[in-house]
Order: structure tokens, then C-alpha cells, then sequence
């Protein structure tokens, strides 16, 4: 298979499992007990006359098949109803959610690969000693704690000297320089992100040790050696820098997961984000906020992963062989 | 008649194929610690779990002590926001924490296991439709899909153990697919098929042998990711709101104030415990996987520690 074929397979396979979880949206809000009169408009008791008029305004009598189309046609125009809660178009109230998501989650991923890469290629460098034990270990530690627990934790330590919840101080006006809220939201952000961090980082140190470890038996590092190049250059060219191909893979396999923890996340700490208004719209029975929500991460994490193929592919040209 | 190319393995009885098992285990538990280790904490946690009702000091019922009253010689971990014991709600918690992790595994294997050996076995069309909705439904952030779920269906431990079960299955049955596609193509799974037994019995007697440990220590891997899910779910507010869970526990704490009143008890205990059963399943499960498969050694391969996230699609021999 050459180069080409590789990216339009997967790009083939991206757009198909777009549509897959498009039908999926579908069908779930409409297969699963309950009708679309009374759960969608929300109005258990409605008389026959109102849940008639209700049927045919949003079109329930058309047959399913057609339903789906018309669906599929809003959303090609960005049309995912109207919220109930809000009274505003979803898409346009999820645009600026996920504004705010977007920001947290990279900071707090970027933070866990960072440093993922740094304690495991330590452990992997000192290997067996008292800092490569501490290094592993810790990573399992944050491993194996639930998300939204070590969300708690971070809320109860810091709660007094960081701001524990939402996304910007409320006393704070737009009179201020712009860099003063800029610095408000990031001192916000601090504990979100680092949840994030924790919940992550332990799957990439031990995903980095033991591919650092397998990279220094291989031939080109005994060459280097043999060269006399200094340690740290070792590590650091010829190694590390073929090391870091396993972690494009599981980063890119952990993005479901993060995208899951960021939702945990959001809810602890109140972050406007995309995560929150899914919790929220499940309080309140708002569907098409919980449809559209559902949706967008989804279709984030299609990209990301479709992203991630290529960059592998940039990465190491062999996969396409 | 006596062939000559007679299989041990081919006479009636198969014999020796149980303790050729059990042996497995045992070596797996002589040469790793972390496989004793991982397997003692799974048993004392089961066995907590069944004794719980039993044991628990106090009621989960009827209030005991003041709200989120400080540990004490009485109360040795606290009250909740309820009056309630910590102690006994962490143990009966448990038990139902475990019920959900263990019966949504089973859901699990049981499809993820049967899509496996389908696929691997009969390979052709039955194949390429499996794994492609294996594919889809991986790359789909399963917390979310299932936080849709729960709530469309309604909230109650049954349906939280079904949507476990019907979406972490997709793993495993890419695992066992390529265990069965090794197994099937064997010098004595070609014999038995050339001495004319059925798909069946080939399946049961031949293959299921071969692929049962690797689905014992995914089952014991996906238990570990089935409980954390119970908690994320609980904590989102889609489980039972009546039912004790470790999941409920941590929910009620952050939604009933915990925090605020400085009752760190009533958050700590719960995610050490979690966190215990999550590390037993792993070493566990992690040990066995690795004397099965000595290539999970190597790192690039080996990428699913835990999150049981297998490479898909990447690269030859990708599983």
C-alpha cells in the first residue's frame, strides 16, 4: 500500500464513522422507550388534541426514514433544534462551550504528555534506581484513582488559595486590561487542567519507560555509543526521538478517555464547558442540548483520531508498507 | 483404526487439557509477585463484598451517628451526610460496586468474547462486518455514549450494568480475534477438521482451551474498567440515586456539601478503596496477559496497559 492509499483509507474511514455516530444520535433519542411527544416536548399529561398538533409540527407523523433525512439535512446547515432550557439554537450555545473546553483539555493533555515524557524517560535513564521506582510507581498510584476523585482531592487541598470553580472571577469587569482576564481565567484553569494531568499522565510514563528502554538495545544506539557521543546526546537524538512514536498512538487511543474525564472534570470545578452542559442538559431532560453535545465530542474525537493517524504516518513512513 | 497422525488432544476425552490450565495459573503465581499481589486484593475484596451484610458494624439505613460526624473510636472512618457509618457504607458500597463491575464484564465477554471467536474463526464477510463495528464503536469516547445511554433509559443499576457491558466489549473481541486466528490455523485444530468434526465442537473443544486464559485475564483487566465506570456514571447522577455504591458515595459527598464541612472522610476512604480493586484487576490481569503473550513485552505492541485499548489498525500485525 503507498503513502496516498494509507491517508484515503483512513480519511475514508473518519468520515464513515461520522456518519455512524450521526445515525447512531438518530435512532437512540428515537428507539428507546418513551415517545418523541412526550419525552422531546416535555409535556407528560399533554390532551390528544395538543399531542396531535405536537406530532405534526415537529414532523413525527412523517415516516421514520424521512425524519432521518430531513435530520440529516439540519445538520448539513448546523441545525441541532433548539435547546429547551435556553431557548436558544444548540448549536450556537455548544460553539461557545466548547470555546471554553478546548482551551483546559489541551493545556491539561499537553501538561500530561509533557510530563509523562519527562519522569518516563527519567525512570528509563536511571533504571532500577530509587527515582525510577518513585517515578512508576506514582504512576499507577494516579493510574488507578477514579477521575472525579482526584478531582476532590485537588478541590479540598487547594480550595482556600486557588478558585475552585467556574471559569472567571464574576466581581471582575471589562474595564481591565485584557491581560488581567487572561490571568484570571488561566488562575482558573489551574486545577481543572491539572486534574486532567493526573488522571492522564500515568499511562504515558509507562509507555515511555518501556519504549525508551526498548529503543537503547537497539542497534543505532549501541552505534552512537560506540561513537563516543555523550550520554546525554544519546538519549536524547537517537533515542528519545524514536521512542516517542508508541506515545502518538496511545494518546491518540486515549482520547475518548479524556474526552470522558474532561466531562468529570467540568462538573467538579463548574467549567462552562461542553462536559457541563451534557450534565446539565441530563438534569433538566434537555435532549437536543444532550443530542448535540453527544455529537460534538464525538465527532471532535473522529477528527482528532484521523489527525493522529497522519501525523503518525509523518512520523514513520513504514506504517504505510 | 489407529492413525498414525493421531492427536493426544483429538481422543474423546481430551484429558489433561484442565490441569494443563490450572498449571498455567499456578506457574503464573509462582514466578510473579504481582500476580499473587493483584490476585489477594481481588479475593479480599470479594470476599468483603460477600460478607459485607454481615459484618457491616452499622445500619445503611437508619441513620447511626451526627451528620458527617468526625471519625471516631465508634465510627472509625466518620458519618456521611446522612448519619450514616462509613465503614459499613464502604463495605456494603462495595458489594454493589463489585456486583456492577462483575456483571457488566460478564455482559462483556460474553459478546466481546463471542464477536471474537466468530470473527477469528469464520473469518471472510462475518469478519469485515464485526470489526468494522468494532471500529466504530472503539473510537467512540465511551463515557459520553454511555452518559447518553443511561439517561435515555433511565436511571437504575440494571441498565448501568447493561451499558457497561454493551459498550466495553469492542477490546476483548479484538484480542480474541487474533488469538482464534492464530489457534484456528494449527496442525491439530486442521486435523480435527479433517476427521470431520463440526464447527462446534472445534470451537469448544480445540479453540476455547487455547483462548480461555487470555479471556480470563481480560475479564479480570475489563472488571477494573468496569467499576471505574460504575463510579464515573454514579457520579454523573445516572445510577439509582437509592442505591449504595462507592460510586453514590463520592456523589453524595460532592453534591451534599463534603467539601465545604471539610468532611474529607467521606471522599477519601471511598477512592483508596476503588483505587485498591482497580490495582488488584491490573497486576492481575496485566501478569497473566504477559506469560500468555510475550510480545506485550515490547513496548510498541503492549500499548493498552490498562485502558485496554488495543492498536487498531496501525501498522501489520496490529491487534
Amino acid at each position: 500500500m503507498r503513502g496516498a492509499d494509507y491517508v484515503i483509507k483512513r480519511g475514508i474511514f473518519a468520515v464513515v464513522t461520522i456518519f455512524v455516530a450521526i445515525t447512531i444520535n438518530f435512532f437512540l433519542f428515537r428507539v428507546l422507550p418513551g415517545t418523541a411527544v412526550t419525552d422531546l416536548s416535555r409535556v407528560p399529561h399533554a390532551s390528544p388534541q395538543l399531542q396531535h398538533a405536537l406530532t405534526v409540527e415537529f414532523g413525527l407523523d412523517k415516516p421514520k426514514w424521512e425524519q432521518y433525512v430531513i435530520y440529516l439535512k439540519n445538520l448539513l446547515h448546523g441545525n441541532m433544534g433548539i435547546s429547551f432550557t435556553y431557548q436558544q439554537p444548540v448549536t450556537q450555545l455548544l460553539i461557545q462551550d466548547l470555546k471554553n473546553t478546548i482551551p483546559m483539555v489541551t493545556v491539561g493533555t499537553v501538561a500530561a504528555i509533557v510530563v509523562g515524557i519527562i519522569t518516563g524517560v527519567l525512570s528509563a535513564w536511571r533504571r532500577g534506581s530509587i527515582a525510577d521506582h518513585t517515578s512508576t510507581n506514582a504512576a499507577i498510584f494516579f493510574y488507578a484513582f477514579p477521575t472525579q476523585w482526584l478531582g476532590l482531592m485537588l478541590l479540598i487541598i487547594f480550595a482556600g488559595t486557588l478558585p475552585a470553580g467556574g471559569m472567571s472571577n464574576p466581581f471582575l469587569f471589562g474595564a481591565e486590561p485584557f491581560w488581567q482576564h487572561l490571568a484570571d481565567i488561566g488562575q482558573h484553569m489551574i486545577l481543572p487542567a491539572a486534574t486532567l494531568m493526573l488522571t492522564a499522565y500515568g499511562s504515558y510514563t509507562l509507555i515511555v519507560r518501556s519504549s525508551m528502554l526498548e529503543t537503547f538495545g537497539e542497534d543505532y544506539v549501541l552505534t552512537a555509543r560506540a561513537k563516543g557521543l555523550p550520554a546525554r546526546q544519546v538519549v536524547r537524538r537517537h533515542a528519545f526521538r524514536n521512542a516517542m512514536l508508541p506515545l502518538v498512538t496511545l494518546v491518540a487511543l486515549d482520547l475518548g478517555y479524556i474526552v470522558g474525564g474532561a466531562v468529570l472534570i467540568e462538573v467538579i470545578f463548574s467549567w462552562p464547558g461542553i462536559g457541563l452542559a451534557m450534565y446539565d442538559a441530563i438534569g433538566q431532560r434537555d435532549y437536543p442540548m444532550l443530542q448535540g453535545g453527544f455529537l460534538i465530542l464525538t465527532i471532535s474525537v473522529i477528527f482528532l483520531n484521523f489527525a493522529a493517524d497522519l501525523l503518525y504516518f509523518r512520523l514513520d513512513p513504514r506504517i504505510s508498507e | 483404526m489407529t492413525l498414525p497422525l493421531q492427536d493426544p488432544l483429538l481422543s474423546a476425552e481430551g484429558k489433561g487439557q484442565p490441569s494443563r490450565r490450572t498449571g498455567f495459573f499456578r506457574s503464573v503465581l509462582r514466578e510473579r509477585k504481582s500476580a499473587v499481589i493483584g490476585l489477594a486484593i481481588i479475593i479480599f475484596f470479594v470476599v468483603l463484598a460477600i460478607i459485607a451484610p454481615y459484618i457491616a458494624p452499622y445500619s445503611v439505613t437508619t441513620p447511626s451517628c451526627a451528620v458527617y460526624a468526625p471519625p471516631s473510636l465508634q465510627h472509625w472512618l466518620g458519618c456521611d451526610d446522612g448519619g450514616f457509618d462509613m465503614v459499613s457504607l464502604l463495605m456494603v458500597g462495595g458489594r454493589i460496586s463489585m456486583i456492577v463491575g462483575f456483571a457488566a464484564t460478564l455482559v462483556a465477554m460474553v459478546i466481546g468474547g463471542g464477536v471474537g471467536i466468530l470473527s477469528g474463526y469464520f473469518g471472510g464477510w462475518i469478519d469485515v462486518s464485526l470489526m468494522r463495528v468494532t471500529d466504530y464503536l472503539l473510537v467512540i469516547p465511551d463515557l459520553v455514549f454511555m452518559m447518553v445511554i443511561a439517561d435515555l433509559w433511565g436511571a437504575s443499576l440494571f441498565h448501568v450494568i447493561m451499558v457497561i457491558g454493551i459498550l466495553e466489549w469492542t477490546s476483548t473481541a479484538r484480542i480474541i480475534r487474533a488469538q482464534v486466528m492464530s489457534v484456528r490455523e494449527r496442525a491439530y485444530v486442521k486435523r480435527a477438521r479433517g476427521m470431520g468434526s463440526g464447527n462446534f465442537r472445534i470451537v469448544w473443544r480445540h479453540i476455547m482451551p487455547q483462548v480461555g486464559p487470555l479471556l480470563i485475564a481480560n475479564t479480570v483487566l475489563t472488571i477494573a474498567i468496569a467499576i471505574y465506570l460504575e463510579t464515573a456514571l454514579a457520579f454523573l447522577g445516572l445510577e439509582d440515586p437509592t442505591a449504595v455504591t462507592w460510586g453514590t458515595i463520592l456523589e453524595n459527598a460532592f453534591q451534599r456539601t463534603a467539601i465545604s464541612s471539610g468532611a474529607w472522610w467521606a471522599i477519601v476512604p471511598a477512592g483508596f478503596a476503588i483505587a485498591a480493586v482497580i490495582v488488584g484487576c491490573f497486576l492481575f490481569g496485566q501478569a497473566v496477559e504477559d506469560a500468555l503473550n510475550p510480545r506485550l513485552r515490547v513496548a510498541h505492541l503492549a500499548i493498552r496497559p490498562w485502558r485496554l485499548r488495543p492498536l487498531v489498525g496501525r501498522g501489520p500485525g496490529a491487534i
